[in-house]
């Protein structure tokens, strides 16, 4: 009867209002949904440059690309993320510096999305690289043959054809990026996983509040999965009646 | 076709030059004086790292085997059992997992007496069994999904086939359907190493000195920052690279037919 009239004192912990610890996770929350939804957006753009610049620019191009994808994809995102943060500071600092500028302190959520796109980017170019090359190429040569210029094919054939590829790998890239948000903390900014170390830290219910972060990240995941089958679905659109899959 | 004169054309040779001056120029405008002094628990970290990496991938990959299979076949209870621990771990953060181990569990271990007074106590107040069971079950749930679509996707011929020789169920599973679903899993087991390796660092921040805790050290110590991250970067590089060969000779070796 005791242990269980003290677990309802320490629930009462994660109400929405102080001294409950509530609203600082959801605020954190917020702050790791930001990031992710940046990062992934900024990820994507990279992924199409990348893989537009893989398969039809020049050699040096495609070797530079490469050598970022390669580099990107074997150092710990922990690591990059590290590099990346006071690099890149740094260099608009001594950019801000060069055209005679005060030295600006960048905003932490700038910073994240900035990171973790640069992270996301590289995946990101090699799912859309192999989506590319998966749309058939009877479509391409139809195209062509009606006289589309490059930049017609890309964008009313190459672009939404290669979609249904391309969807099951960037959802999990989605997937990732909100679980990435978290090394975030690392570095002191304060996203759903620092918060809920400092709420822990200060109030000593570890269990309670870790817990709770992670029903948290895990509803992020499970209506993420939710809307990745509707789109799927949608993008797949024409696929299923003529039997191939 | 990549052949080694098509290889070198010019502008790799650019590229390459650029690469080369980029680590040369590292190697004399940067401070690497320190090294000699941290060279020691660099090489412990390393180490470290090392068999952290191996331990848990080995008994992962063990645990991720009767996950998959009872994903596939059932019993029911366990199947559902199996896909929610795989979603659960699958959709939280890895650094979470181990916080909430480590700190939240280690927190309840210290208040029960029972625990406390049992020998399993001084390992219990260290980091490394937290840190080894948290990265073994993120790998056994990511290969336990992967391991799940293997025993699916062997062809139901070859289990009949298997049956109508008279093998038995357990005769079957040890002689088709596990090496089968094994060599279909093969190929993204490295991939998956790899993705493991990258996620060890993470357990330097339960005070564990791995091989980024140990650079972390030296970037406390001596104030310096782009020198440890990229030396550290690029040894992660190295492990990742040769794993990655070792899991392409490991699938050469294996027949695909």
């Amino acid at each position: 009867m005791d242990t269980i009239s003290s677990f309802f004192e320490s629930l009462q912990l994660l109400s929405l209002t102080p001294p409950g610890w509530g609203g600082n996770l959801l605020r954190g929350l917020l702050h790791s949904l930001e990031i992710a939804l940046g990062g992934y957006s900024f990820g994507l753009v990279i992924g199409v440059l990348g893989a537009c610049g893989k398969l039809y620019a020049g050699a040096f191009v495609r070797d530079t690309l490469a050598c970022y994808t390669t580099l990107v994809r074997a150092v710990p995102e922990l690591i990059l993320i590290l590099l990346f943060y006071y690099a890149g500071t740094d260099l608009l600092n001594q950019f801000m510096h060069l055209i005679g500028r005060d030295p600006v302190d960048v905003d932490g959520l700038v910073a994240g999305i900035f990171v973790i796109g640069l992270v996301q980017g590289a995946y990101a170019t090699e799912v859309i690289r192999g989506a590319i090359l998966a749309v058939p190429k009877g479509q391409l040569e139809a195209a062509r043959a009606y006289g589309f210029s490059f930049w017609q094919t890309m964008r009313s054939i190459t672009l939404p054809a290669m979609l249904p590829y391309a969807i099951p790998g960037l959802a999990n890239l989605w997937l990732i990026a909100t679980k990435d948000t978290a090394l975030l903390a690392v570095v002191g900014f304060s996203e759903l996983t620092l918060e809920t170390k400092q709420a822990a830290g200060s109030t000593k219910h570890y269990m309670l509040f870790y817990c709770a972060a992670g029903m948290l990240y895990l509803m992020v995941t499970l209506i993420s999965n939710q809307l990745i089958q509707r789109i799927e679905a949608w993008s797949r659109r024409g696929f299923a009646e003529r039997g191939a899959s | 076709m990549i052949t080694p004169k098509s290889f070198w054309s010019p502008h790799r040779f650019l590229l390459a030059a650029i690469g080369i001056g980029i680590i040369v120029s590292c190697a004399i405008f940067m401070r690497w004086d320190w090294l000699p002094d941290y060279y020691e628990i660099i090489l412990a970290g390393v180490w470290r790292t090392i068999w952290l990496l191996v331990i848990s991938v080995a008994i992962g990959f063990a645990l991720a085997l009767p996950i998959g299979l009872v994903q596939v076949r059932g019993p029911r209870p366990l199947a559902i059992l199996a896909r929610q621990f795989c979603t659960v771990i699958r959709g939280t953060p890895l650094l979470l997992q181990l916080w909430l181990l480590y700190y939240g569990l280690g927190s309840v271990f210290s208040t029960i007496p029972e625990i406390r007074g049992s020998a399993m106590w001084p390992y219990l107040r260290q980091a490394w069994p937290y840190a080894l069971l948290c990265l073994t079950l993120s790998f056994a749930a990511y290969e336990g999904e992967i391991m799940r679509g293997a025993f699916l996707g062997v062809p139901k011929g070859e289990l009949e086939a298997g049956r109508a020789y008279g093998f038995s169920e357990i005769q079957l599973f040890r002689k088709i359907w596990l090496p089968r679903a094994i060599q279909r899993a093969l190929p993204t087991l490295g991939g998956e190493v790899v993705l493991q390796l990258k996620a060890t660092p993470l357990v330097a921040t339960i005070t564990m000195i791995d091989v980024y805790g140990a650079f972390s050290k030296v970037r406390q110590d001596i104030f310096i920052t782009y020198e440890p991250l990229l030396l550290l970067a690029l040894i992660y590089m190295i492990i990742a690279g040769f794993l990655v060969m070792l899991f392409r000779y490991l699938e050469n070796r294996i027949p695909t037919q």
